[in-house]
């Protein structure tokens, strides 16, 4: 997994590249949003557009970062679901936590 | 390959992660060379996934001396998937529910849950002398998509 970093108007836009599986991306995740976090970023965007491959490990991934972010008093959302992502965000129910977006402006303004 | 025919693939890993897409591209083949649409193909290649890596994680626990064994049979349009470790065993039903609200948030659990929900039907059997197997079956002529029904 790859991971580039650029700040919007105070919002840091992650976008993810690659595979987020077990032993191939779900610790590099964690790294990239423990890094963010400790250097005070607390207003996270994942744009989840190149993600090619999740797995249950990814998507726990996923939800871990999210608490990590929240326990710190920021906020993580996501933007550009792939669609096989979505559905299992879907199934898990784990949509219902997470906020979406589909356009990066409208992502931006709503932090 | 045609559909109504039979065929058997079996292949033989070491514990180690990065073999898991091995495993999960040889469903996906299988499952394409028997009709099954991409979509369809993807999601029992995730399941097989799942099962995979809970055998080296969960079953063999990492130790690379110890090997997944993974079993395909096409019988007609019925995929049956037989994943073996060489473990020590572990009991499916002490794994929590994930949409349990009280579950939700937890980072791990939903690997099993992946699989009840992408194929007909999941069962284990732990073997006499150590190892776990898991069974997963789909009728390829239902449909692929994600069940209706998690099981």
């Amino acid at each position: 997994m790859k991971a580039t970093s650029r700040t919007v108007d105070g919002v840091e836009i992650i976008s993810l590249q690659g595979k987020i599986t077990i032993g191939a991306g779900d610790s590099q995740l964690r790294e990239v949003i423990s890094n963010a976090v400790n250097n005070g970023k607390n207003k996270i965007l994942l744009d989840m557009s190149q993600v090619t491959t999740i797995d249950s490990s990814g998507i726990g991934e996923l939800v871990g970062s999210y608490t990590t972010v929240t326990n710190r008093g920021g906020k993580l959302k996501l933007l550009h679901l792939p669609a096989k992502l979505n559905e299992l965000l879907h199934v898990t129910q784990l949509i219902t936590v997470f906020e979406v977006h589909e356009n990066e402006q409208e992502a931006v303004s709503s932090f | 390959m045609e559909r109504g025919d039979s065929e058997r693939i079996e292949i033989t890993i070491s514990s180690r992660f990065e073999n898991i897409e091995l495993v999960q591209v040889i469903a996906e083949h299988l499952c394409e060379n028997a009709g099954v649409d991409e979509d369809g193909s993807h999601w029992i290649g995730m399941a097989v996934r799942e099962a995979v890596a809970n055998a080296i994680k969960h079953g063999n626990k990492l130790d690379v001396k110890k090997k997944v064994h993974a079993q395909f049979d096409l019988h007609g349009l019925e995929l049956v998937i037989r994943i073996c470790d060489e473990g020590e065993g572990f009991d499916p039903s002490k794994v929590s529910d994930p949409l349990n609200p009280q579950n939700l948030m937890k980072t791990s659990g939903r690997g099993i849950f992946y699989m009840r929900t992408f194929m007909d039907e999941v069962h284990y059997t732990f073997e006499p002398g150590g190892g776990t197997s898991l069974v997963m079956t789909k009728n390829l002529a239902k449909g692929t998509g994600i069940a209706s029904s998690n099981g």
